[in-house]
This record gives C-alpha cells, sequence and structure tokens, in this order.
C-alpha cells in the first residue's frame, strides 16, 4: 500500500510539475487556446487567423513575464 | 498524413529525446565515474525497458480505442504546454535572462554527490544499489517528457511505431557520442536543439488542437511547415527584443542535483 501510494504521488507531482510547474500561465494560454479552437470550430475563416495569432501572444507574454520575474526573484 | 508531416514529426521525437538523452546520460556517466559502470548501465538499460514499455502500454490503446478528434485536442494541448514551456525558457536563455543548462556543472555535482555517499563504492564489475537507482531515475523521469512526445505525435498521427523508433534512434545516438566523448557533453548545443524541438512541439500542437476541432487548415498538413517557419520568426524576434531589454548578468546553472525531478 506504501508502495502504490509512493507511486500515486509521484505520478501526481509529475502531471502537477508537467502541466503547471513555474509557468501556470502556460496552462490557462492552453486551455483559451483549445476553448477559441472550440468556439470558433464553425468559423473556418476565423479561426484559421486568430489560433496561431493568440498562440504567438501568449509565448510573447509568458516569455516577457518570464524576463521580469527572472530579473527580481531566484532562479526557477 | 503526407511526408512533410511525417518528416517534422520525426525531427521533432529525434531532438526532443537527443536533448532529454544528453541530460539522462550526463547523471548516468556520473553515476558509472563515481559508483561503478555495471550497476549504472543496469539501471539505465532497465529504466529505457520500462519507458518503452509505457509506450506500448498508452500508445496501443490509445489508437485504437480513443476517437480520433478527442485524442488531437487533447494531444494538441499537451503539446502546446509543453512545446510553449521549451520556447519560453530556451527563448529566456537565449537572450539572457536564465542561465544555460550546464552539463559540465551538472556532472561535477553528481559525481560530488554520489563520491560523498555514506555508502561503499563497488569496483566496476560489482552491483551497487546506489549507481543503479541513480542511473535508473536519472534516465526515467528524463525519459517521461520524452514518452509523452512518442505517444502524443505518434498517436495523434498513426505513427506511433516512426515516433517510438526516432526516439530509440536518438537514445542510440547520443549513448553511442557519450561513449566517444564522455565528460565533453556540455559541446552539445543544447538550447539551440531546445528552440527547434520547441517549435515543433508548439506547431504541432496548435495543427492538432485546430484539426480535432474542426479547423481547416490552409493546405491541410502543409500547414505544419507554415507553422514552424512562423514560430520561428516569432522566437527570433522575441529573443532580440528581450535582449534590447537589458539581461542581469546570470550564473550557469549549476544546482540540479540527482534527487530533483524532471528539468527539461
Amino acid at each position: 500500500v506504501k508502495l502504490l501510494a509512493r507511486a500515486a504521488r509521484a505520478f501526481g507531482l509529475f502531471w502537477w510539475d508537467f502541466l503547471v510547474g513555474d509557468t501556470p500561465e502556460l496552462l490557462v494560454a492552453v486551455i483559451a487556446i483549445v476553448a477559441l479552437a472550440l468556439l470558433l470550430r464553425h468559423h473556418h475563416d476565423i479561426d484559421i487567423i486568430l489560433l496561431p495569432v493568440v498562440t504567438f501572444l501568449f509565448l510573447l507574454a509568458s516569455a516577457f513575464r518570464g524576463r521580469r520575474r527572472d530579473g527580481t526573484e531566484p532562479e526557477e | 498524413m503526407s511526408t512533410s508531416s511525417t518528416v517534422v514529426l520525426i525531427l521533432a521525437v529525434f531532438g526532443a529525446s537527443t536533448v532529454e538523452m544528453v541530460e539522462a546520460l550526463t547523471i548516468v556517466v556520473a553515476a558509472g565515474v563515481s559508483r561503478g559502470w555495471r550497476s549504472s548501465l543496469e539501471g539505465a538499460a532497465t529504466a529505457v525497458v520500462v519507458l518503452a514499455i509505457l509506450v506500448s502500454a498508452i500508445g496501443v490503446p490509445l489508437i485504437h480505442y480513443v476517437p480520433i478528434a478527442t485524442l488531437r485536442v487533447v494531444v494538441g494541448a499537451l503539446l502546446l504546454v509543453l512545446g510553449l514551456s521549451w520556447l519560453r525558457k530556451a527563448i529566456l536563455r537565449a537572450s539572457g535572462h536564465k542561465a544555460l543548462h550546464d552539463e559540465d556543472a551538472i556532472f561535477a555535482t553528481t559525481s560530488a554527490e554520489l563520491a560523498t555517499d555514506s555508502s561503499s563504492p563497488s569496483s566496476a564489475t560489482r552491483r551497487d544499489a546506489v549507481g543503479f537507482a541513480v542511473a535508473f531515475k536519472g534516465v526515467f523521469l528524463e525519459g517521461m517528457e520524452v514518452v509523452l512526445i512518442v505517444v502524443s505525435l505518434g498517436a495523434s498521427q498513426r505513427r506511433l511505431g516512426i515516433a517510438a523508433g526516432a526516439a530509440g534512434a536518438a537514445a542510440l545516438v547520443v549513448a553511442v557520442i557519450g561513449a566517444l566523448v564522455a565528460k565533453q557533453l556540455s559541446q552539445v548545443p543544447e538550447n539551440t536543439i531546445k528552440i527547434a524541438v520547441g517549435i515543433m512541439l508548439t506547431s504541432f500542437g496548435l495543427f492538432w488542437v485546430g484539426e480535432g476541432a474542426g479547423a481547416h487548415w490552409p493546405g491541410s498538413d502543409a500547414a505544419i511547415i507554415g507553422f514552424v517557419g512562423m514560430f520561428f520568426l516569432v522566437t527570433m524576434g522575441s529573443i532580440a527584443w528581450l535582449r534590447t531589454l537589458g539581461a542581469p548578468v546570470r550564473r550557469p546553472q549549476s544546482h540540479i542535483a540527482v534527487q530533483e525531478g524532471v528539468d527539461e
């Protein structure tokens, strides 16, 4: 039982670290991108433009946020 | 599925596996030098076998039982999380806002920790539990992201065999190079590979999320190549932009210990 509990905890920690880690904004960004893709699934001219643009903007925002945070806080 | 997207898939899996395996090899070499090669190589080989079993156990059912549209949205989202995360870190490192990964420092730290371990190191031919565990953990943790990438890309394109083959080839290449150059893993241009892989993972992720949701990308699969080009431009632009904002002076990252989890 202890071994199973430890394995479950390690599994949970892995996914937490993978999905959230030190960049929770990226998880929020991906949820927003998926939601946008589903919302725009019947608007074929808009989704092919909006989805890449929104992804670029989230990447830029996250990198900018990382730069500000790295300049003021210890190493992630 | 077109040839171009298969080529990008192979490149993405091969690149991601190369980066992760270089990190794993650093730990295996450190364990081998400090605790004996037999146990560290056995630990690494066991981890590879467990990872291969995971790919089969997760990937095959995914391909056969999950509807393709759902699979593509979920897989696309996972690839986006992973790709954007890699790209963000690579941009920060390339622009000087985050310390570069230093394999020499990791090797030195790992070796020092293993050398000071209270249990006595064994000779090259005897089994050593610490060496086995450290090598196993290093390869297993670094390999978990490779498993995710192989399963995600392989399942969404119905190309699990090709994806697994590309990952295996990367592991083999890194192992051979590692055997030849041993402690000179810092010569591998890790951040450059990470930028390339991050771009490809993000491109695949965006493509599959849209495709799974019902978007009709111009050029179908060829849109992936277009995304790769656009993300390349955005990444280079971001690096140039962040460099103009001034970077704090940073020391190389040297504190990654054996006990830490996945550090991509």
